[in-house]
């Protein structure tokens, strides 16, 4: 990436400065005139505030992994942090959890915007308005959308979902009150409120396949279904993987939902890897385990840096074509 | 409404027949009986399901917040309130202070939004345009915090704004929301890459009539530079309504919480009419800021909706 991005500026810079330029001593003074002030004006506003809130917290959560911190005395306890957390319990619970909502949410979470975005490039009229209809949920705040939800899912025969399931004769559901419904639960509220991005992506992907290959799979014969699984579908691959990654990683650090609805229950179903790391730092109000929670995090993140590292690569290469 | 531009590429049809502004469906699949009949039925089933999706819990939110607790209670969808009570919303507004709180929420979004653009243009502007001999290790640096996910972030962060460098305790400040909110690298990248499309001739041509970097800048770049900044602040605003468990953590005082923080902690305290009231409340500034610049939101999504969590 950035070899790419410097490569034309060199070439460029070395059209423009003649090589005599180059053997010029550099002293304060060519570097004042060649305008690096104000060079620096530009770029020290983002250079601080990324070296206190980005780099530094990077390095330091690496370093406290290895610490035991009280925020007044810190000591090195090498990967104490680490055995602590590994052996905890919670923790074979807590990655279940977060790899159910992660599997269920790619279950709803993939298909429907997918088959809403197919059927509404077909549709082709007030296609302006279905976008911004399917859109609009993503618009409500989340916490909004989660407390909202919390009462649509009322288990009593009078809540709301219950009501609507009582219409076609389906018993009432226990939703949040119950461990095997209270994940499932999360991830419908969860693909609801962020299904309009993915249409909205998915969309534009549609635009962009095309039409001859549907003249051409026409030629051979082919119905409706086997243009779409053969032409659809095989077109649309670079993005359907990226919208893969991209909602893994968004899932492994799924927080809101499990800790406004549920609070991790019912008995820890809903207990995500978030959660944990959050009640390690800041449950206990007396001054957290932070050692054990950058422990955990840096855990996670190797594993979800890796996925971005990937997207990345890919994203790039497609955005390249 | 917005309708979704297509491509140039596309010729236009010189023929009725050969359309090449077509789907998965061809003209000739699109007269065919059958087909015609389900696709009106994919019509009516789609807006539908939209509807009631999309907008229907919003309409229900609106309805809820003028209806009693009882009515929402022992009729939840009913298409009509019994008797409108308008109070509920004077009441969530005044009684549970409402007001301060939606104030904290729009002090927040546009602290965080002003932050962001300083930043982002600036850093876009000196990595993409000025190029000292230290950008490309500047570009690397912050294109890196990319890869790294937000969640280690939070205890180092958290302790950071406890202990800052400088000076006392960030807890409580809204600088410890503005200034993490404005360490956005994508909104650096995609500044960056929209100036690096800018033809060079332009700037080349102000340098040659005396502009400065401040005044190429100011009066090239940045005029020049109107839908990035667009996008950049739909992301900003968006990001500061919709975040929650930072705000909860770096502002702990009620009296400094934004509306989305401050919602979960007052359910318990009051009824439930004057709840869903605030709810409804809440949702206004979001709703207002869609419906007013649809298109930059739609586009802004379509940019691959790559804003990591």
């Amino acid at each position: 990436m950035t070899i790419l991005d410097e490569a034309p500026a060199l070439i460029e810079s070395e059209r423009e400065s003649a090589p005599v330029q180059r053997k010029r001593k550099r002293t304060p003074l060519t570097w004042f005139r060649g305008g690096g002030l104000s060079n620096l004006l530009f770029l020290a506003p983002m250079i601080i505030v990324f070296a206190v809130f980005s780099w530094s917290p990077i390095i330091r959560s690496f370093i406290m992994s290895f610490q035991k911190t009280n925020l007044i005395t810190t000591s090195w306890v090498g990967l104490d942090n680490f055995e602590r957390v590994l052996s905890d319990p919670l923790l074979g619970t807590a990655i279940v959890n977060t790899l159910y909502f992660a599997l269920l949410a790619l279950v709803f979470g993939f298909p429907i915007p997918l088959l809403l975005a197919v059927l509404m490039s077909e549709v082709k009229r007030a296609k302006g308005l279905y976008s911004a209809l399917a859109y609009l949920p993503v618009v409500i705040p989340p916490v909004v959308a989660v407390l909202l939800w919390k009462f649509f899912y009322d288990a009593s025969p009078t809540g709301v979902f219950n009501t609507i399931l009582g219409w076609v004769g389906i018993a009432p559901q226990p939703w949040l009150q119950s461990g095997a419904s209270a994940m499932p639960s999360l991830v419908i509220e969860a693909t609801w409120a962020a299904a309009g991005g993915s249409i909205i992506i998915y969309l534009a992907a549609l635009l962009s396949v095309p039409p001859e290959l549907y003249d051409a799979a026409e030629v051979d014969g082919a119905s409706v279904w086997r243009k779409v699984w053969h032409v659809t579908l095989p077109q649309l691959r670079g993005v359907l993987f990226i919208m893969l990654i991209l909602q893994v990683i968004a899932t492994a650090q799924v927080f809101l939902e499990p800790f406004l609805f549920t609070g991790g229950g019912p008995n820890n179903a809903t207990v995500t890897m978030l959660m944990l790391i959050y009640r390690y730092a800041f449950q206990n109000s007396l001054g957290g385990n932070y050692g054990e929670a950058t422990a955990l995090s840096v855990m996670l993140a190797i594993v979800l840096a890796i996925l971005s590292f990937i997207y990345f690569k890919v994203t790039e290469r497609w955005s390249s074509n | 409404m917005s309708t979704v531009t297509r491509p140039l590429r596309r010729r236009k049809p010189t023929d009725a027949e050969p359309d090449v502004d077509r789907g998965i469906l061809s003209g000739f699949d699109r007269r065919k009986r059958s087909v015609r009949a389900t696709m009106g039925g994919v019509h009516v089933l789609l807006f539908g399901g939209l509807v009631i999706a999309g907008l229907g819990p919003i309409l229900w939110l609106a309805k809820a917040a003028v209806t009693s607790t009882q009515d929402t209670i022992s009729h939840p969808i009913d298409l009509w309130p019994n008797g409108v009570d308008w109070a509920n919303l004077s009441q969530a507004w005044f009684e549970v202070h409402i007001d301060q709180y939606f104030l904290n929420t729009l002090i927040l979004a546009f602290g965080s939004w002003l932050f962001s653009l300083f930043i982002a243009t600036t850093a876009g502007y000196g990595l993409s345009v000025l190029k000292p001999r230290y950008a490309g290790i500047l570009n690397a640096a912050v294109l890196g915090t990319l890869f790294v996910p937000s969640v280690v972030l939070l205890v180092p962060l958290y302790l950071t704004i406890v202990h800052p460098p400088v000076g006392t305790s960030l807890l409580n400040n809204y600088l410890a929301v503005w200034l993490p909110a404005a360490t956005n690298a994508f909104n650096i990248l995609l500044v960056k890459r929209f100036f690096d499309s800018l033809p060079r001739e332009v700037f080349e041509a102000a340098r040659t009539d005396g502009a400065g970097p401040f005044r190429l800048f100011w009066s090239i770049v940045l005029p020049m530079s109107r839908p990035i900044l667009g996008v950049v602040s739909v992301f900003a605003i968006i990001a500061s309504l919709k975040d929650y468990l930072w705000p909860m953590l770096v502002l702990p005082d009620p009296a400094v919480q934004p509306l989305g923080v401050r919602l979960p902690a007052i359910q318990s305290q009051v009824e439930l009419d004057m709840f869903l009231a605030a709810l409804a409340i809440s949702t206004i500034i979001p709703i207002v800021l869609f419906l007013a610049f649809q298109r930059v939101f739609l586009r802004s999504a379509g940019l691959g909706g790559a804003v990591k969590g």
